[in-house]
């Protein structure tokens, strides 16, 4: 066990390494810098100017030195300073943190608790028209881009409320902060939970098919035992890769869904710097979620011998 | 006649089918039998004949939809478990009539200890705290012989052999020591070696608890060790009952005879050993387009025209011993 964790520690490293190149280069092919933006949107260009701030921000230097200097600070706590608004980049990107944190736990919180008893209910309820019906939403959440989905309830909300809900940065109370953070994260979370029913009917009924089932009906065992204690504690297991892997794809319908409600969360504080070139926010913010990524398919995979006593991890 | 109180399953014109695209068919079609206190009947015949199936409906386990049952009565201890709503049903299953399945590999909850399964079944019907249904259910671990019981409770069942999980299982059914037993093929994936250990402790257990036995077999050697009945089932129905010393001397039905010549190394005195096996010919018919007459006639030795026209009635030959041939009286002479 211990041996697979510093392997498992030591490959999580070598894919962060890869990741920090992958994004740092792929920033550098995008077209244009911050000089460049700032001397367009001003419309005269002086060349030496131009070079002179190019030099002050260290973009005039060639890609490795300056990879080896982003990468080194990263690795010291140095994250530089936001080339838009000059202040640390740290400081620009920790109070956003704590907005999309919440606002992605709910929705994973929203996909897992809508869709897995949805999806057990589904497949219990096998060729029945609730069966169908469901079968249907799960369609609609998995079809329904997020931002849409978002710009849907913004435009009900109007016709219906004559209001649309406005973001909340201090909620004061508990239920205050949940209204304030419900909407988009269901808007976001929609998707997540399609994707967790559908796999969680199919996991269900590949399992309820299984000897065990019938044993478990021939001692007595009610229903509810059999469908939520004996089938679902077996079918979980792609049900938990599936919401790994979309806690991972929250973040891109995040990106939208602050947009388009107008939510102060990193996401949307991310396509902001995208546009502005501003490479320290991008840089570390996207190593931020990678980070963040990589420790859910670790938690994803440590989940599996949880709930599945075959899987043990030695070497 | 025995004492009627002593029956313990009375089972009477059970008719079960399903409904499939290809039509709807009759997988046990009016089968009739008894079960008395510590006695073992055995259930013959070739895979599809509905055996499994007429286990299954004991429980009122038949998956429905496709399938249902359409007819007859299963009289467990004086109640009829086919007018007992769910609720009533699941208090007897597992409690008065456990199962125990062909697959051990596959029977036990792969992701639940084999204690857990065990203290479940206990608790389901008997209203014991979690440390009594524990205790009880190492008690019933160590009746069935598995060593080590306390720490084996503690596993799971991908931990033990298959011999293993078929006492775990076996365990299991018994805790709430039911009035009856029903075992379908409990050996049939097993070693050899280890079939017979098993079906000694089953029959020890039957015998120590006075439980009634449905023991579900295709293995005729199986049968003779065991049961002091047997029923053979052909198509769905029964064509041939009789206590296991009648059935062995003298089979009424042909295909209980098929079934008996084609039990290999155990030739008969008067018969060469032979390089090839004997076997029945053809395969058990689709219950979907069953004949008119007797079901078992297109792969009949003996079939006369009437056997293709008419079904046989069951006739009592003498001492119990039932069979549905209409040349029940031939066979001994012309087989």
């Amino acid at each position: 066990m211990f041996a697979y964790l510093v392997r498992r520690l030591f490959l999580m490293l070598v894919t962060l390494f890869g990741i920090s190149i992958v994004i740092f280069f792929l920033l550098r092919i995008v077209p244009g810098n911050i000089v460049d933006i700032l001397f367009a949107a001003a419309g005269y260009v002086d060349p030496a100017d131009k070079a002179n701030l190019e030099k002050e921000l260290g973009i005039d230097q060639p890609l490795v030195v300056q990879y080896v200097h982003w990468i080194g600070g990263f690795l010291r706590g140095d994250f530089g300073y936001s080339y838009v608004s000059e202040k640390p980049a740290l400081q620009e990107i920790l109070p956003r943190i704590p907005i999309t944190a919440r606002l992605a736990g709910l929705a994973l919180l929203f996909s897992a608790s809508i869709g897995i008893p949805l999806g057990v209910i589904s497949a219990v309820k096998q060729g029945t028209k609730l069966d169908y019906a469901l079968r249907v939403v799960s369609l609609s959440g998995l079809s329904l881009p997020s931002f849409w989905l978002g710009l849907l309830i913004l435009t009900a909300s109007v016709a219906m409320f004559g209001q649309m809900p406005i973001f909340n940065p201090n909620p004061q109370t508990w239920l205050e902060a949940f209204a304030t953070y419900a909407v988009p994260a269901a808007a976001v979370g929609f998707r997540s939970a399609a994707l967790t029913m559908r796999i969680t009917r199919s996991s269900m009924l590949e399992v309820l098919r299984q000897d065990y089932i019938r044993t478990a009906r021939a001692k007595g065992a009610s229903d509810a035992a059999v469908n939520y204690h004996h089938a679902l504690k077996n079918a979980i297991l792609p049900v938990i890769t599936v919401i790994g892997i979309e806690a991972a794809f929250l973040i891109g319908g995040l990106i939208v869904t602050e947009t388009v409600f107008n939510i102060p969360g990193v996401a949307r504080f991310l396509v902001e710097a995208i546009r502005w070139r501003d490479y320290p926010i991008v840089q570390n913010l996207v190593m931020f979620i990678a980070v963040v990524v990589v420790f859910a398919n670790f938690t994803v995979d440590m989940l599996y011998a949880v709930f599945d006593p075959r899987i043990r991890f030695t070497e | 006649m025995a004492d009627m109180s002593d029956l313990v399953l009375d089972v009477k014109n059970l008719r079960t089918v399903f409904f499939t695209n290809s039509g709807l068919f009759k997988a046990v079609d009016d089968v009739s039998f008894t079960v008395r206190r510590g006695e073992t009947l055995a259930i013959v015949g070739e895979s599809g004949c509905g055996k499994s199936v007429t286990a299954l409906s004991l429980l009122r386990l038949v998956p429905d939809p496709p399938g249902r049952i359409v007819g007859g009565s299963v009289t467990l201890e004086g109640t009829d478990l086919l007018t007992l709503d769910d609720a009533e049903m699941r208090a007897i299953r597992g409690n008065r009539i456990s199962m125990i399945f062909q697959e051990p590999m596959t029977s036990l909850n792969p992701v639940m200890r084999i204690g857990h399964q065990i203290v479940e079944a206990v608790r389901l019907h008997r209203n014991m705290s979690a440390k009594e249904a524990h205790d009880l259910a190492i008690e019933m671990l160590r009746l069935v012989r598995i060593p080590e019981p306390a720490r084996r409770a503690r596993e799971y069942p991908h931990q033990l052999s298959g011999g293993m999980r078929q006492r775990a299982m076996i365990a299991m059914a018994l805790a709430c020591r039911p009035a009856l037993l029903i075992a379908d093929e409990p050996t049939t994936a097993l070693d050899v070696t280890i079939q017979a250990q098993i079906l000694a402790l089953i029959l020890d257990l039957q015998k120590e608890l006075g439980t009634g036995l449905v023991l579900i077999t295709h293995d005729l050697g199986v049968v003779a060790q065991t049961a002091q009945r047997v029923i053979v089932m052909y198509a769905g129905k029964k064509v041939e009952e009789a206590s296991v010393e009648a059935l062995f001397a003298a089979p009424k039905h042909p295909y209980t005879r098929g079934l008996m010549a084609s039990i290999p190394a155990v030739p008969a005195s008067d018969v060469a050993p032979q390089a090839r096996l004997n076997e029945i010919p053809g395969t058990v018919p689709s219950l979907v387009r069953l004949p008119a007459g007797c079901a078992f006639a297109p792969r009949c030795k003996l079939a006369i025209k009437r056997c293709q026209e008419e079904y046989p009635p069951l006739a009592d030959w003498g001492g119990g011993h039932l069979a549905a041939c209409w040349r029940a009286a031939e066979v001994a002479e012309v087989a």
